[in-house]
């Protein structure tokens, strides 16, 4: 069953692939319209919906399969939560699709599903078992509908984005065009995380070191990638690999700090790649694909998937996350930091509301609005999660 | 409140933008050009219109939704400041904070500290950010929701063409046979369940009002919400309280005046199989056991009610359960969590008396740890005294030996041992894997005979009486937020005006669907699809570029 629900996701994966690469061909295969007719330069975007839609399917598979094999729902560790969560970046997509019809949003959410999928398998993908407190039908309705809200909020950020990009005037270096490039070399490093550690994952690389921990005990220390940052005077066991530059101080999981390091390092190697061959910024070399964008139709799109969202993560976010609080943890509120940064994150989007309805905020400064609250949901996923360590630290 | 009469006859408060009932703008107030500032119906409202008095400008602080959002964004920021360091209640309760945030952060931590950012979340001034949201909320809502309602009560159909001209969604065409065109468009727009309200052959098609109502629902949701948490700091509506019992004892519940007592029959823990085939994997990663279940048989007494002063009714047993985490035992308006628990807590220790020399012993004592006797008397001239005990035995820093806690976490125990032979008696200092002789060599000595430990549970004592408030508060915001996100409030207006038919239209969010519903109504009826005059400008200035 494992192998199975495995394969399913892998389906899945390539699935959303070919949605990517259908809405590509529907957006810049436009100049062979006249050739077929008009209707053909529309039907490639109807295949990556079709794709996009058994994508979806095969996801459900994945996750009722798993569920089967575990006997409790997938969303019970950081692989599981992450893959759940590029799978209702999809839901989402399907759905504000059959609303809009706009294959520049495919275009955009399609590689972030995959991205967030991928990333999703950089962590153990095991059946782990139950702790008591995560032993309840909440977990099922509570994360599943976070997962939703977070995913419908999503596609908020990639309409925002396609706005940005639409409407920036990338020949300018100012604030705008520095911050969207920032974006893209952003998702460039997950991109450059997933690469790196999958290679280095293949070569079964491994250093270790002995080292001195926060409590001054000696302890060791694992290493997927090569160490640029050793651990607090770390003494090298394995032989043949490259010895750290520097040794980190014992507060910080060098590790992890190293591998940050190298997901920054390799993405920013793609992205000046990516501008040297572009010979553009790369915001303004994805600028001529959306022409065809009506910056005000996008920013619409983007406002109702904030909207339609907004409530679903309040709902799974807050409400069912207090019922449940108060049955496992004996109170709906404990100040836990997921759960303030859950509060964080209502609070934002609930300004981005009010500014957009009564101060008028529409158009660019929405769209960066939603830009930023992706990076609150991804901060609180990932750092919070991995760093800040609660109550909810079920990471790993 | 003054009030002005418009054209149409209609008498408004004084302040109002756009006449209630006819819609014409009110002059003066908005360059003619522009469309139509739509906000509230342009309604006269108290923050906009009162301005003087104190109580005024507390009223249009509060009303303004630029406060609140501010109000919202430093909430936000310092909420997540309280999230860079552990909170004080997420620190190991034995360190001392002062000390436990300079050792670990080092100067940011020390500062955190003195900040008083450790303990930010019951902080008075987050407190008092909380409660500006509060009244932010309600003054803005009431500010608000009132004239809106009015406004949209008192709207009639037809309507001043300068409001027709200045909305988003705007056409004219001229139609041959507009009495068809308007029962054909009439049928098509109540297809699509739009309410036709008619005036004059004028017609006004609306619906999703009740969608403009939802904010205002979600945030009375809110505000009872934040009634119910404040309620927690009156007496009497909330309990929050530990208890540890031990295997096979009962104890008081706290907090119920000692009407329950609650017993631990037994308590039980399970781990994971280690070879079990699904999560065999996993649990080699995690290098460990893992806890599948534990959970304690649980009695519950209630202590019978005598009458008489004084005088302790029976202990009567009133229900059992097993407590599990995500399973809390019931009882009045009291729940019981298990929350932790501590396996093989040490509970009487045996030593027997032993002469050194001949290794004969005598006698057996059995040392409760949480009730030692201060003698025990084994017969024959043979006595042992406990002179002090250390229940966790640990030298303070000016080297002088105390206990950390009543917990027998490391006993420690030093005795007096009167014999025939030594009948002055002898000292011993007595631990776990310690025997000294602190004042002089002995004849005798306490040997280690036997341990007996028991498991502990940890239970959670909880009363919150806020809860059916912050329920219903909860409730009351879902439905609002829902109503509000997932309805749109449409109007379509069809006039004849000089021979013309004129086509506008408005909608609180969606203008795409608003468009399709025109288009859909006024398909075959000869009337031209209006324009959206936001779009159009869009495509001009994108002409210019």
């Amino acid at each position: 069953m494992a192998t199975i629900s495995g394969n399913l996701l892998y389906i899945a994966f390539f699935l959303y692939l070919g949605a990517t690469i259908a809405f590509t061909v529907s957006i810049t295969g436009k100049k062979w319209r006249n050739k077929q007719g008009e209707v053909s330069g529309n039907r490639w975007g109807t295949f990556g919906f079709l794709f996009s839609i058994l994508g979806s399917l095969f996801s459900i598979g994945y996750f009722v399969t798993r569920w089967m094999h575990s006997g409790h729902a997938p969303v019970s560790n950081m692989f599981e939560y992450m893959t759940f969560l590029g799978i209702a970046i999809g839901f989402a997509f399907v759905i504000i699709y059959a609303i809009y019809r706009l294959d520049y949003l495919g275009l955009f959410t399609m590689p972030i599903v995959m991205l967030v999928i991928a990333y999703a398998s950089m962590f153990p993908g095991e059946v782990a078992p139950l702790i008591p407190a995560l032993q309840s039908h909440w977990l099922t309705i509570h994360v599943i509908t976070v997962a939703l809200g977070q995913g419908i909020l999503s596609i908020g950020m990639a309409a925002g984005l396609i706005y940005l990009i639409r409407t920036l005037d990338f020949t300018k270096a100012n604030k705008q065009t520095r911050a969207l490039e920032f974006v893209m070399y952003c998702l460039l490093s997950l991109v450059g995380f997933i690469v790196i550690g999958s290679a280095f994952d293949a070569m079964d690389y491994e250093a270790k070191f002995t080292f001195i921990n926060e409590n001054g005990l000696e302890a060791e220390m694992n290493y997927t990638l090569p160490p640029l940052v050793g651990p607090n005077e770390g003494q090298l066991l394995t032989e043949g690999v490259i010895a750290p530059f520097f040794n980190a101080p014992a507060l910080i999981v060098a590790n992890d700090l190293n591998t940050v390091i190298w997901s920054m390092l390799t993405g920013l190697a793609l992205y000046w790649v990516l501008r040297l061959v572009l010979r553009k910024r790369i915001g303004g070399a994805i600028q001529p694909i959306l022409k065809g964008v009506s910056p005000q139709a996008v920013d619409e799109v983007s406002y109702r998937a904030i909207a339609i969202g907004f409530p679903v993560f309040a709902l799974g976010g807050l409400v069912f996350a207090m019922i449940w609080a108060q049955i496992a943890w004996t109170r709906f509120w404990g100040w836990d930091p997921k759960e303030v940064w859950a509060l964080i994150t209502f609070l934002f989007y609930a300004a981005y509301l009010h500014l957009r309805l009564s101060k008028g905020w529409q158009g660019e400064k929405s769209a960066w609005l939603c830009v930023i609250g992706f990076g609150i949901i991804i901060f609180n996923l990932v750092f919070v999660n991995l760093v800040i360590a609660g109550l909810h630290s079920y990471a790993l | 409140m003054s009030k002005f009469t418009c054209e149409c006859g209609h008498k408004n408060p004084r302040g109002t933008f756009v006449c209630e009932s006819c819609g014409k703008p009110v002059e003066g107030n908005e360059q003619k050009e522009q469309l139509l500032d739509m906000k509230y119906e342009g309604v006269a409202r108290r923050s906009q219109t009162y301005t003087t008095t104190f109580i005024d400008k507390i009223w249009m602080f509060f009303s303004s939704v630029k406060v609140g959002i501010w109000i919202i964004v430093v909430t936000l920021v310092a909420s997540a400041i309280g999230t860079i360091y552990p909170q004080e209640m997420y620190i190991p309760p034995t360190v001392n904070p002062a000390n436990h945030y300079a050792d670990e952060y080092g100067l940011m931590g020390q500062l955190y500290y003195q900040l008083g950012f450790h303990n930010l979340y019951s902080s008075w001034w987050y407190m008092l950010l909380i409660a500006a949201l509060g009244v932010s909320i309600f003054i803005a809502s009431v500010d608000r929701f009132f004239p809106l309602y009015r406004a949209l009560k008192t709207q009639r159909v037809t309507r001043h063409e300068n409001f027709l001209k200045r909305q988003r969604v705007y056409g004219t065409s001229a139609v041959d046979d507009i009495d068809r065109s308007f029962d054909l468009a009439k049928e098509k727009l109540k297809e699509k369940k739009y309410n036709i309200s008619e005036e004059n052959g004028n017609i006004v098609a609306e619906k999703g009002r009740f969608a403009r109502w939802g904010p205002y629902i979600n945030h009375i949701g809110l505000i009872i919400f934040l009634i119910g948490c404040m309620l927690r700091y009156f007496p009497g509506m909330y309990v929050d309280e530990h208890m540890w019992i031990r295997e096979g004892e009962t104890t008081v519940v706290p907090s119920t005046g000692g009407k329950y007592h609650v017993g631990n029959e037994e308590f039980l823990i399970e781990l994971y199989d280690e070879d079990d085939e699904v999560f065999k994997e996993a649990m080699q990663r995690a290098g460990g056991p893992v806890v599948k279940t534990y959970q304690t048989d649980a009695v519950l007494y209630e202590r019978e009610d005598t009458g008489a002063v004084g005088s302790e009714g029976e202990l009567i047993e009133v229900d059992r359960k097993k407590i599990r985490v995500n399973d809390p035992m019931k009882f009045d308006s009291f729940a019981l969590y298990q929350v932790d628990y501590k396996l093989h807590e040490l509970n009487t220790m045996s030593f027997t008396l032993e002469n050194k020399e001949t290794s004969e012993t005598f006698g057996r004592v059995d040392i409760d740890l949480f009730n030692p006797r201060s003698v025990y008397d084994l017969g024959n001239g043979y006595r042992i005294e406990i002179r002090e005990y250390f229940p966790d035995y640990f030298m303070n820093s000016s080297n002088i030996p105390t206990t950390r806690s009543q917990i027998p976490d490391n006993p420690v125990f030093i005795f007096e041992m009167y014999t025939p032979e030594t009948p002055e008696g002898e000292v011993s200092f007595v631990g776990i894997r310690t025997n000294l002789e602190p004042v002089g060599e002995n004849n005798y000595k306490m040997t280690f005979v036997d341990v007996e430990t028991k498991h502990v549970t940890a239970l959670i004592v909880r009363k919150d009486h806020t809860l059916p408030f912050l329920i219903i508060g909860g409730i009351i915001f879902m439905i609002g937020l829902v109503q509000g996100s997932y309805w749109a409030h449409r109007r379509i207006w069809l006039q004849r005006i000089d021979g013309k038919v004129w086509v506008a239209g408005h909608t609180n969010k969606n203008y795409l669907a608003l468009r399709k519903d025109i288009e859909f109504a006024i398909a075959d009826t000869g009337i031209s699809t209006p324009i959206d005059q936001v779009e159009e400008e869009e495509i001009t200035k994108d002409k210019n570029n």
